[in-house]
Order: C-alpha cells, then structure tokens, then sequence
C-alpha cells in the first residue's frame, strides 16, 4: 500500500505517520502517552473529517480515481455470495475493462456487471484502465439479456474513465455498441439497481448505467466528458481542468441536487480507500433497501417506470 | 506586335472578370478536388461538386426539403429553448452564447423537426444544424428528438432523422448525457410499436450522437466522405500516439466494417427511402 497521499491529504499522512511513532514508543512507561495517543487519534479524525467535508469537485475528481478505492470485484467479493464470472460477448472477444458473472444478493440470484480497472500496471494493462472495448458493452448486454430472460435483478457497478477511443474499438463500433444498450437497458423487464463508485465517464460509463435507481458514492463524479477532454476543448488547454471540473457539476451533490440520481451512498470518513469495510457494507444497505422497493413492482410497471425516469431529464423552457 | 499586347490586353481583362465573378459567388471551388464550378450547377446537383461528388455543408432545413415533397414540411416545437441549469462559463457565459448564436442562426436550437411527405406518404422527419454549437446535444435537442419519435408513434409514422454534430453538449453535462439515454429509450418504444427509424449520418457525426439515437436506426444511410465516429481523430490520435490511416471514419470505412447500409448520393436520398418506406409499410 506504498501509495502517494494525495495533496490534501499531506496533513492526515503526517498526523498518522506521527501517531505510528507514538503508539512504537507506547510499550515504555510513559502514562502520558495513552492520553497523548487518544488525544491525536480524535485530532486525526476531526482533521480528515475537515478535509473530507469541504473537498473541492477538482478534489473529488482525484478520491474518486484513487488507486487504492474498492473495484467492482472488491464489491462482489464482500457483497455478493456465490459469483460465478461468466466471459464474452459471443461476437469477437472477452473484454477484461468489464466484468460480469451470477451471484446472490440476500440469498436471492442476480446478475451482476461492472467495469473492472487495476490495481497496478500490469493489472491495468490487462483491465485496459477501466476503458471497455465494444466486446465489454456487448457482453454486458448479452448479460443483461440472460438476466431478464430468467427474471433475475441486475446490479452494475460503474467505475471507468470512458469507453476506449481507439482504431479497433471504432472499427467494432463503439458507438453501436454503447448506443445498443441504451436502447435494450430501457427496455429491460426486470429491476435494475446502477451504483457510480468512481469515475463515470460519459457514454462509456452510461452504457451500463439505466438503472430504475441510480445511485453514487458520496466521492464519485459522473459527466459528460472528463474535466480534462473539457478544458482541451473549451479553454484549448488542459491545465484548465480544475476550472472545468467546477463548472461540469460532476459530483455525486451536483447530480442529486439535478434530479439526476436517487440518492448518495456516505463513504467512510477519508474517503472509500481508507476503509474498504464500511464502504462495502453502507452499498449493501443502500442495494437492499431499493432492491426491497422494487421487488414490489411488475415487469410493465418497471419498464415503464424506468422509462419515464430517463423522459424527464432535461431542462428547457417553451 | 500590336496582336500580341491586344491579346495579352484581352486575357488579363477575362481573368479579372473571373476573379470579380468567384468574389461574386457565382462560382464555387470545390475544397476537395478544386475545380471551380457554377454555383447554379452545385445548386442543382443537391449542393454536390459536378465533377468530383464532394458534398458541400448544408444546413438543416436543405437537407430536409432534399428529401421531402416541396412545401410539405410542417415543423414543430421550434419554440424550445436552452435554459442554462448548470450555470456553465468557460471564456463565454453558456446563456451568452446560445442568445448570440440563436440570433446569428435564426433558429432555437440545433435540431428543427417536424413531419411532411415523401411522394405523398407522411413521415417524420428532423435534422441537425451544425451552425447552431457544433450540432451539439443538450436538453432541447434531446427532448425535440423525444418528442419527434413520440409524435410518430401517436400519427403511425416513420422517423427519419439527419445527423450532423459534434456530440453531446459540453455546457449541459451530465443533462447532455441523459439525452443519450432518453432518446435510445424513445426509440425502442418506436421499435415496440412496429414503427421505424431510418438514421442518416452526415459529415460530420461523432461522439453521444453517434453512441445512441444515430446508430439505431433500422436502416443506415451515410453521406459520401461524412465523418462519422464515435470519438474523434484528435483525441484517438492523442490516445495511441500514432496516426490515422486514410480514409478512417469516413462513411466508406463504416460500410466496410458493417456500420452503416449504404453509402448514398444525396440526390439518391428521396427515391431510396422512399422503397424502404414501402417495405415498412
């Protein structure tokens, strides 16, 4: 877990570092030192518990692409009971960027799918970053498919910089493959439950995102283009990020506060990447409960309700 | 001698009138394959090059009355209008450029659409106006292409719609994104409902626009040499570091790998649909 602290976070890294010094010397004698401990480790807590409040979306941008936060099998693992990985789109290839297999919510068969990044280099050259080809979105869809044909609930978990912007993904059609599952998700006749715990990036992150709830970590960010592919177009110069991440209103707030999502998921105080557990059981709370809520809806009933969700975004005057 | 300063005389004084003439925009030269042609002859011949076929850029309104019966196109909801919900700036103000660019265009915003007749069998029908941001796709966009298919399922239409833009719109962000997701959704209630969508793709076509109601149609139609992709050259360029190869996303590269049906003349456009509508019946 050699990983930088992010700039912010220099503060809570020293305080820390200073706290491992003080519980190393805590077996000598000194009866001051359990007090000075405790009164460190309140202080640590109110510092990071400062800096997690006030993050700065450009901020955000960073904890939500933080090396060390849970991935879509770190959440099947701690979620989901008996996953079985299932692999390819039947067309070409299977596509690492997304991964996909059965599992039990609750005792209950469900289907899950996600995009899946690394945790390394060389894992991440596998998962090509997070950035699905369009064999990932056509897996996902064929997965999808199987779900509603056995009347099993979808769960997806969305977490990738954006669909891969290369000459054999176009040359497969990217963009058939991601506007495809737009079309088939509002379709679907079974509950669909879409969790943002990173980065949504644009119609790559979409693409496995109609959900009858759409939910996101309290830390995550989904737009329309990343704030650097932003700044490059609109201010001809990347280094512009920091101004654009603030006018995409790409955080989990923004997105609620539009209507967008259904509600905000609390991450651990220091974000996701500091405590796993906690992350995994506060998204298992939020799946249930919204997993309970449609259990009680008919296949037309969710069709349609998930429909007339997506109809109604957009604001306009006439 | 005097022949040879008479003619030398003659043939300056035909250049310069050549020269006032093109300045006059009674000729065109052609950007692809430079000849210079009446502006009468491209008119006529669908605004295409006579001699090499290039398709010059037309504007939304043109390419609908290609395709439609004269004076038949009716629109609808031309009054909606971008509100800026996101208080976007980045050099501009976003409410500063859509009133500047609604007033240089004429128009609300980058889609016009409405229905028609094509040899007298009614359609629907909607185009993008690249003028207008880029043809870029915000909350108007989306909803008029919504509204668009949902018009055609009430009347038992066919949707025809012309795509001709640079994707979502940046200024609405995530609002952009879902009208990704709500006009797929539209279409696949047309679909539910036995009723189709013909998606033409004119230069240039990429990004969200692509990656949903475009390439959904039952029937694809490219424009000869349009751009079409889902992201664009620079930003592949930029990601693998290497160059395109020639002709790459062009509408002859999408009917070689399965994209697109055909590759069509816009002077072919009106005849062409015409036979699909008869088979959609």
């Amino acid at each position: 877990m050699a990983i930088q602290p992010l700039e912010f976070e220099v503060p809570i890294y020293e305080l820390e570092k200073k706290l491992e010094e003080l519980k190393g010397i805590s077996e000598l004698v000194d009866k001051d030192i359990e007090n000075k401990i405790y009164k460190l480790e309140e202080r640590i807590q109110k510092v990071k518990s400062n800096i997690y409040r006030n993050l700065s979306p450009s901020q955000k941008v960073l904890v939500a692409r933080h090396p060390n936060r849970p991935y879509t099998l770190d959440y099947i693992g701690a979620i989901f009971e008996d996953f079985v990985e299932l692999h390819g789109d039947r067309l070409y290839m299977d596509d690492p960027a997304i991964v996909a297999g059965i599992g039990k919510f609750d005792g209950e068969p469900c289907m899950i799918v996600g995009h899946q990044k690394g945790r390394n280099t060389k894992e991440n050259i596998y998962r090509n970053f997070g950035m699905p080809n369009p064999e990932g979105y056509r897996k996902a869809l064929r997965l999808f498919k199987m779900a509603e044909k056995f009347n099993r609930p979808i769960f997806t978990f969305v977490d990738t910089p954006g669909a891969y912007p290369g000459i054999g993904a176009e040359e497969r059609g990217q963009a058939e493959a991601i506007a495809r599952n737009l079309l088939e998700m509002a379709g679907l006749k079974v509950p669909m439950i879409t969790v943002i715990t990173g980065e949504g990036g644009s119609g790559g992150a979409l693409a496995i995102a109609m959900g009858n709830k759409v939910l996101m970590l309290e830390h995550s960010i989904y737009a329309v283009i990343s704030p650097e592919g932003c700044a490059s177009i609109l201010w001809k110069d990347a280094s512009y990020s920091k101004r654009a991440a603030e006018a995409l209103k790409l955080t989990a707030q923004d997105l609620k506060s539009l209507n967008i999502i259904d509600e905000i998921i609390k991450e651990p105080v220091g974000g996701a990447h500091r405590d796993h557990e906690t992350t995994f059981s506060n998204v298992k709370k939020a799946l249930k409960k919204y997993f309970n809520e449609l259990k009680q809806y008919s296949s037309d009933e969710l069709f349609e309700m998930r429909y007339q969700k997506f109809r109604s975004m957009g604001v306009f005057s006439e | 001698m005097g022949l040879r300063t008479f003619l030398l005389d003659k043939i300056q004084k035909v250049t310069e009138i050549k020269k006032r003439e093109i300045q006059k925009d009674v000729w065109v030269k052609c950007d692809k394959c430079g000849e210079v042609s009446y502006k009468d002859d491209i008119q006529k011949n669908y605004n295409t090059c006579p001699s090499c076929n290039y398709h010059f850029k037309v504007s939304a309104i043109e390419k609908i009355n290609m395709i439609l019966d004269p004076g038949t196109f009716v629109e609808i909801d031309a009054n909606l209008k971008s509100l800026d919900p996101l208080g976007f700036k980045d050099s501009k103000r976003y409410v500063d450029r859509i009133r500047d660019t609604v007033k240089k265009t004429g128009i609300n915003d980058a889609f016009i659409s409405g229905y028609g007749t094509i040899y007298k069998k009614p359609v629907h029908i909607g185009a993008f106006e690249f003028s207008f941001l880029g043809g870029s796709m915000g909350s108007v966009v989306g909803e008029k292409i919504t509204r668009l298919i949902e018009s055609a399922i009430s009347n038992r239409h066919h949707v025809i719609t012309i795509s001709c833009s640079g994707g979502a719109r940046m200024q609405e962000s995530i609002l952009s994104l879902m009208q990704m997701a709500k006009t797929s959704a539209a279409l696949k209630k047309l679909s539910n409902e036995g009723l189709a969508h013909i998606s033409i793709l004119t230069d240039p076509t990429t990004g969200g626009v692509t990656a949903s109601f475009a390439m959904l149609g039952d029937v694809h139609i490219a424009e000869p040499g349009a751009l079409v992709g889902f992201a664009g050259p620079r930003v592949i360029e930029q990601t693998i570091r290497q160059k395109l190869p020639e002709g790459f996303q062009t509408s002859e590269f999408l009917l070689q790998h399965g994209m697109v049906d055909m590759v069509l003349h816009r002077r072919e456009w009106k005849d062409t649909i015409y036979k699909l509508l008869e088979f959609f019946g």
